[in-house]
């Protein structure tokens, strides 16, 4: 009888979005409680600033205006998004993501200003160079087994001074700043195809966003249909069975980490090929774009299409904290919240996981009053629990490790 | 009315569309030992994990010394004096066997220093009064399976337990080790512990055990009195039908050689020694070669070889005459080999994909599954799997989009099967393909390993059981530290026999 009402909350599509959901409630209502600690009288408007972000101005072109802007920015974090997450789903943490987003935007920008490529090549050049320093960070990880989150990091480093080094050579003569592409070479913007005037005439507003969708897309397709995405997922899950069944399982760790740096490389590309900003060659952190596609990553819930959602979420809360008052907070506190809000983002697993025993507990209790009618399945070893059961298990797991 | 140690008393445990225990009962006399006998997935595991309070029974009660009382947690089972050894070892490798032991519940002195000493005292008091003997100062890693398993029963004993449970604790023990632990426990069922023993192999619980409860699909079918009970009658009583112990099988009818394999060695990843030294021998079509050997003696190693898992040191292999001793798993997978790995978590499956991508798993890439866009042919992969599912009877939750981590031991092992053979392979290399399966499982699983015999293909069977390789293979090779010592016909050899040359006592010298 329950069984039919069961589906709907057993989804798992829809446990992930409540838990999503849920992480943003608690991350509003920390950085909540944080702007009241700090000053009472003016914490509502700021997180209400926070969560209008656009939509605070009166007009509605202005409004669109900033909605183009906010999606222009949005579109390379999806990106890097996608790039944590294909490397999850093939068993790695790629940290390096940021890295490789720099050296895109390094790439992007250097064939742009020096060489004056048109906006393709410049974008193809974004994600061969991120999709080496992934090659880099794999064939480490094969080859000498070093973990990727520690070269990832220690990549990250070496991209970013890298990179100032290199745009330093294109740099405007009377700021730290890269030259406006715009200005340089007009060719190398990503072309708009009247997409800008949906949006009051923004000129950043290209074809970079539906491009990130459309990747987004893609890496849906790749993972979830094709043989590729079959081996890959497989050498994710259990590298051994993938060697044991002859996948090529060494490269597919080189060719993931390639493609998932290919991929925030072309995020680098995606914003900085819009003209919406310069690059700063004395910047001495890593930028945070690709840091927040992790977060993205999993407030998404590892899916590429949710990430389309998430991404804009976290765009949308991290431009909406540049609107807090500045009279009432410092000049920080944007970042604070917005980040308060990001880091419960990687929560969205915890609170599944809540969720879902939630859902037994009830479905237990539920079955303890009917009768119990159903007769034993005939393999009754469900192992209902997501945690290991430390003790008797009727079955040799993992033989090998009893030698 | 007799006094009982513990007592478990109508436990019933509901899973999602399963009742794992339905009203089960077992009591457990003090001084006894006990043996809890059922098949995987027959609900041994979920009755202990009540005990152990890790879940909650919907009904039932546990009493203790007649006392009842609520088990909510690991550490209260502990308290209550409640010990287990688990199948796989819960021991630090680095550290020393006393240094094991007392982990958790170190004596200090009043700066936190470890009183060693004395803990080592006790340590060896103990080993002495039981006939445990064991090195305490050996590290882990050093010493035999066996040696550590005494580790284990040791850390429940310095504990003060008195409820001792034993998982499987035979599986992976030698011959003689056996004996060395049913002495064991017999001594401290005298000394007023009471031991429950879980097991599904009756010899063993024939020789040691007092009395017997029997769990089938999560039912309780009985407790016995073994002196009054015969092997037959518990074989029954757990699978609910009769069961064959002996293998139905005619003599082999050898045909061409299938696997040739010339002077292998393996080098090992553990020791300088090469795992595998300077192996050769032949698999004809139509036969059953089986590896004999204790655990440990290069048997893993030499199927890695010929699997490619593992590169050779040196010699050469090759397959239906074509030389294969350095070509990539996928080519060996598609010229004919196939392969029942020994550890089925870790080669066999991918535990997070489904059934159905599972039964792919060797053959995804064909044109049947893919498209030649590389897109996978969904369609065709749920006709593959539902027929492999129905033919083999592999049975799960929900067919064959079941996860294959929810699956239980035995199906998973014959989902690996079921693909392996259905490859239609002219060499089977089957490692413990029936490792941890109960009767009924192991039964099947012979049969089919013979039918692949009897239509013609060569079959490479590694087993650590002496009744599996006495009754399944045409001919036995012994392995010992790496080498061929011996080979024998089965019709013509006996237990004993056997035995002395797995443990390194005889050797022949082989014509190579």
């Amino acid at each position: 009888m329950n069984k039919q009402r069961k589906p709907l909350l057993s989804h798992d599509w829809l446990q992930t979005l409540l838990a999503s959901l849920l992480c943003i409630l608690g991350g509003l209502i920390i950085g909540f409680i944080v702007l009241l600690i700090i000053e009472p009288s003016g914490a509502w408007e700021a997180i209400i600033n926070i969560l209008k972000n656009f939509f605070r101005y009166p007009s509605q072109k202005l409004q669109l205006k900033y909605l183009g802007q906010t999606l222009t920015r949005t579109a390379p974090l999806l990106m890097c998004s996608l790039s944590v997450l294909f490397a999850y789903k093939v068993g790695m943490f790629n940290i390096g993501a940021a890295g490789q987003y720099v050296a895109g935007a390094c790439a992007a920008l250097y064939f742009a200003l020096a060489f004056k490529m048109p906006w393709w090549v410049c974008m193809l050049a974004a994600m061969a160079a991120g999709a080496l320093l992934g090659a880099f960070s794999g064939a480490l990880k094969t080859y000498c087994n070093v973990n990727v989150v520690i070269s990832g990091i220690m990549l990250n480093w070496i991209a970013l001074y890298l990179t100032n080094l290199i745009l330093a050579t294109v740099k405007n003569p009377t700021s730290p700043y890269t030259m406006a592409v715009r200005n340089i070479n007009p060719k190398a913007l990503l072309p708009q195809m009247g997409l800008n005037t949906l949006f009051g005439n923004e000129k950043t507003v290209t074809i970079a966003i539906p491009l990130a969708v459309i990747m987004a897309i893609v890496v849906w397709i790749v993972l979830n249909k094709t043989k590729f995405g079959y081996e890959l997922k497989a050498t994710g899950y259990n590298y051994h069975a993938a060697k044991y069944s002859g996948m090529k399982e060494n490269r597919n760790i080189i060719l993931t980490m390639m493609i998932s740096g290919a991929l925030a490389g072309m995020g680098a590309a995606l914003l900085y090929l819009t003209g919406i900003e310069e690059w700063e060659t004395t910047i001495s952190s890593v930028p945070g774009m690709g840091f927040n596609g992790i977060a993205v990553a999993f407030l998404g819930g590892l899916s590429p299409l949710g990430s389309i959602l998430s991404a804009y979420f976290i765009q949308h809360i991290t431009l909406g904290g540049g609107n807090v008052d500045l009279s009432v907070y410092c000049a920080q506190i944007s970042s604070l919240i917005s980040s308060l809000i990001i880091f419960l983002c990687a929560f969205v697993a915890f609170f599944k996981l809540a969720i879902q025993n939630r859902l037994r507990a009830k479905e237990d209790a539920l079955r303890t009053a009917a009768v119990p009618s159903a007769d034993p399945a005939p393999d009754p070893d469900p192992q209902p629990d997501p945690d290991p059961v430390p003790i008797a298990d009727d079955d040799p797991q993992k033989g090998g490790d009893a030698e | 009315m007799e006094q009982y140690a513990v007592e478990m008393l109508h436990i019933t445990k509901r899973f999602p569309g399963i009742i794992a225990n339905d009203d089960i009962t077992l009591q457990l006399k003090k001084g006894e030992i006990h043996a809890l006998l059922g098949e995987n997935g027959a609900g041994k595991s979920t009755l202990m994990s009540v005990l152990f309070g890790l879940y909650t029974p919907e009904e039932g009660e546990i009493r203790m010394d007649g006392q009842t009382v609520k088990i909510r947690n690991p550490n209260d089972a502990n308290d209550r004096g409640i010990g287990m050894v688990h199948q796989h070892f819960k021991l630090v490798e680095c550290f020393t066997v006393l240094e094991n032991i007392i982990m958790g519940v170190e004596p200090t002195d009043k700066l936190g220093f470890l009183k060693k000493r004395q803990a080592r005292e006790k340590v060896v008091a103990m080993s002495e009064k039981y006939g445990l003997h064991v090195n305490p100062d050996a590290l882990i890693s050093d010493i035999t399976v066996g040696m550590q398993q005494r580790t284990e029963i040791l850390k429940m004993l310095y504990r003060e337990n008195d409820i001792l449970i034993f998982d499987e604790p035979t599986a992976v023990l030698t011959p003689q080790e056996i004996v060395e632990l049913m002495q064991i426990m017999k001594n401290l069922a005298a000394e007023g512990k009471s031991i429950l023993f879980i097991s599904h192999k009756l010899n063993e619980i024939m020789e040691v055990a007092d009395r017997c409860t029997v769990l089938r699909k999560g039912k309780y079918v009985g407790t016995v009195d073994i002196a009054d009970t015969t092997k037959a009658e518990l074989s029954r009583m757990m699978v609910g039908r009769d069961v064959k112990f002996a293998v139905d099988k005619d003599d082999a009818n050898p045909g061409e050689v299938i696997l040739h394999v010339e002077n292998m060695s393996v080098a090992s990843k553990q020791h300088e020694k090469d795992a595998v030294k300077n192996v050769s021998f032949d698999v004809h079509s139509g036969e059953i070669v089986c590896i004999a050997g204790i655990d440990g003696n290069g048997q893993s190693e030499l199927v890695f070889g010929i699997t490619g898992l593992e590169p050779l040191k040196s010699g050469s292999i090759s397959l239906c005459g074509q030389d294969i001793t350095k070509a990539p798993i996928r080519k060996r997978n598609v010229s004919g080999m196939s392969h029942i790995p020994e550890d089925r978590h870790k080669h066999g499956l991918v535990l997070d994909y489904t059934l159905e991508d599972n039964m792919v798993l060797q053959r995804y890439f064909e044109p049947t599954f893919t498209n030649g866009l590389g897109f996978l042919k969904r369609k065709e992969i749920r006709e593959y799997a539902d027929a492999l599912i129905e033919q083999y009877d592999v049975r799960s939750g929900q067919g064959a989009v079941t996860t294959a981590r929810s699956m239980s031991g035995g199906n998973q092992q014959k989902a690996i099967i079921a693909r392996e053979i259905d490859k239609n392979p002219d060499l089977l290399v089957a490692v413990q393909p029936t490792r941890g399966l109960d009767v009924g499982a192991i039964e099947y699983i012979h049969k089919q390993i013979v039918a692949q015999r009897d239509a013609g293909k060569a079959v490479l069977l590694v087993s650590l059981e002496l009744d599996e390789v006495m009754n399944v293979s045409d001919r036995i090779l012994v392995m010992f530290e790496g080498e061929i010592v011996g080979e024998f016909d089965p019709k013509q050899v006996t237990v004993e026999e056997l035995g002395l040359y797995m443990a390194g006592a005889k050797r022949e010298e082989m014509e190579q």
